[in-house]
């Protein structure tokens, strides 16, 4: 399957990269990993006349640790990430890195194309809307920073204007006594998850003090489950008051059925996959080392 | 739609022998393997992304080369099936997927020798569970997988030495 035809513009920097999406107009789009742009456009369902390619920008690709903050390049490559030694320490974005599709796709898909995509089933945004995260953006004009709950407005839809790209990505470390994890069912590796569920928890001896639920592909945007976060807040985690989140999880969705399955089923495996990502954010937070997997049919 | 489309000259080594070519940019790094260089071992299976029949390594990294420009791999060095042998030598890989009955057709075996590459030059014991992670992005509509295992174990103990 061909694309069809396209001009191929490489971009030397990043301000660069946009300075010609402002010039190349409408109809120019950046390449960053390819994992869900050369698909579409194999399938004719994108048809950029220009491409600009920020593979070759300098740079682009990093983890480092600075004031508190993680940041990532926007072109740090999701296997990057899993293989970093910064998922021992914030083991949520390993949970979310190792999980993305399989070993040739992360090795080439990008965390800020993952934002940038904002697919309802992409994993990073669902992850990082449990965490203190800022996308920092570039245009021909402004340099600008937007929380992550500001940034993805619906499917597919982010507030980046035509020339603006994502230059990085700062994500807050969490303290001592706070925990997460994330946790999707999928039917393989390749492949988005039917649902999933990421956590952070913030625990003072046996009460919750804080909690973030996020539930991914179970919503045009990931769902920020609040009132699941609220029946955990200033509580002790035991089974009632999970079972109460479990049941603000299912009020808060918003599936649709699919070949993946009813929404009522997701619905049910949202709550499930919620129950046992709090199990391990729990024993994180309490500074355990779990090592979780998805889960694949 | 655009009218011409330049080409794009590029250079890249693949299985260590240096090319210099004129691509059109939407030429799939597998279609030039394939198409102009007559490197025929990489296989489209799906040409959607799943199934993995195109891996090959890009800079050391599996790559699924129906996913990725031509164009893109300017200046990288590519391995394909064609540069494991040596000296009309089957690779240690080669040999342990053949030794352990780990193909049938054979059509998705290029990618999962490559696959396997990846895994064994950085780890020499790998668990069940890491072999699994590591084959997760290649489909075989044969084997059932058992025999693949086996060739993965008997190459990682095959390379050790190595
Ligand atoms: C078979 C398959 C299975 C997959 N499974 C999963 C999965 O389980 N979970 C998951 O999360 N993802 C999955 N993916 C998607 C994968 O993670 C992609 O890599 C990711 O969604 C997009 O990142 P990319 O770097 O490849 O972006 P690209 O495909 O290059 O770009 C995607 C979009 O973002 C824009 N863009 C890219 N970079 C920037 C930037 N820096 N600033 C502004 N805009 C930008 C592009 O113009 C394009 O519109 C899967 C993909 C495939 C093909
Ligand atoms: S042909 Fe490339 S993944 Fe199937
Ligand atoms: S041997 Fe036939 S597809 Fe794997």
């Amino acid at each position: 399957m061909y694309p069809r035809p396209f001009h191929y513009h490489r971009a030397g920097s990043l301000p660069e990269a946009a300075t010609m999406l402002s010039q190349l107009g409408d109809d120019a789009k950046l390449l960053a990993g390819g994992q869900s742009l050369i698909p579409l456009m194999k399938l004719r369902f994108a048809n950029p006349s220009h491409l600009v390619d920020l593979n070759f920008v300098p740079g682009t690709s990093y983890i480092n640790e600075q004031n508190g903050a993680v940041r990532f390049g926007a072109l740090t490559r999701h296997s990057e990430i899993e293989n970093s030694s910064i998922g021992v320490r914030f083991p949520i974005l390993h949970d979310c890195a190792a999980g993305i599709a399989d070993v040739q796709i992360r090795n080439r898909g990008t965390i800020g194309g993952s934002l940038a995509e904002a697919d309802p089933s992409g994993d990073w945004a669902a992850v990082l809307l449990t965490q203190k995260t800022e996308i920092w953006c570039l245009s021909p004009r402004r340099e600008r920073s937007v929380p992550l709950t500001d940034f993805i407005t619906d499917a597919y839809t982010t507030v980046l204007e035509h020339d603006e790209l994502v230059r990085e990505i700062s994500v807050e470390v969490p303290g001592k006594g706070t925990g997460g994890a994330y946790l999707a069912f999928k039917r393989s590796a390749p492949v988005y998850p039917t649902a999933s569920a990421a956590v952070q928890i913030t625990m003072e001896g046996d009460i919750c003090k804080d909690a973030h639920l996020v539930l991914g592909c179970v919503g045009l945007v990931p769902v920020r489950a609040t009132a699941a976060a609220d029946a955990l807040r200033d509580r002790r985690i035991d089974d009632k008051s999970v079972a109460a989140a479990m049941d603000a999880v299912r009020e808060a969705v918003d599936p649709q059925a699919d070949m993946r399955g009813s929404a009522e089923y997701k619905r049910t495996l949202a709550a499930a996959l919620v129950k046992r990502a709090i199990e391990v954010a729990v024993r994180r937070a309490r500074g355990e080392r779990v090592e979780v997997s998805h889960i694949y049919a | 739609m655009p009218e011409t489309i330049d080409k794009v000259a590029i250079q890249l080594k693949v299985n260590g022998k240096l090319y210099s070519l004129a691509v059109e940019p939407r030429t799939l790094l597998v279609e030039l393997l394939r198409e102009e260089l007559n490197l025929t071992g990489t296989h489209v299976g799906c040409d959607t992304t799943y199934c993995g029949a195109c891996t090959v390594l890009l800079n050391g990294a599996s790559v699924k080369s129906c996913t990725m420009f031509a164009v893109q791999a300017d200046g990288a060095e590519i391995l394909t099936v064609e540069g494991l042998a040596k000296d009309g030598k089957l690779h240690p890989i080669q040999k342990a997927f053949g030794d352990s009955y780990g193909l049938q057709c054979g059509y998705c075996t290029p990618g999962l020798m490559l696959s396997t590459f990846q895994l064994v030059t950085k780890n020499h014991e790998p668990s069940e569970n890491e072999i699994r992670k590591a084959i997760a992005g290649n489909t075989c509509r044969c084997t059932g997988y058992q025999n693949i295992f086996k060739a993965i174990r008997l190459a990682a103990q095959n390379m050790k030495g190595a």
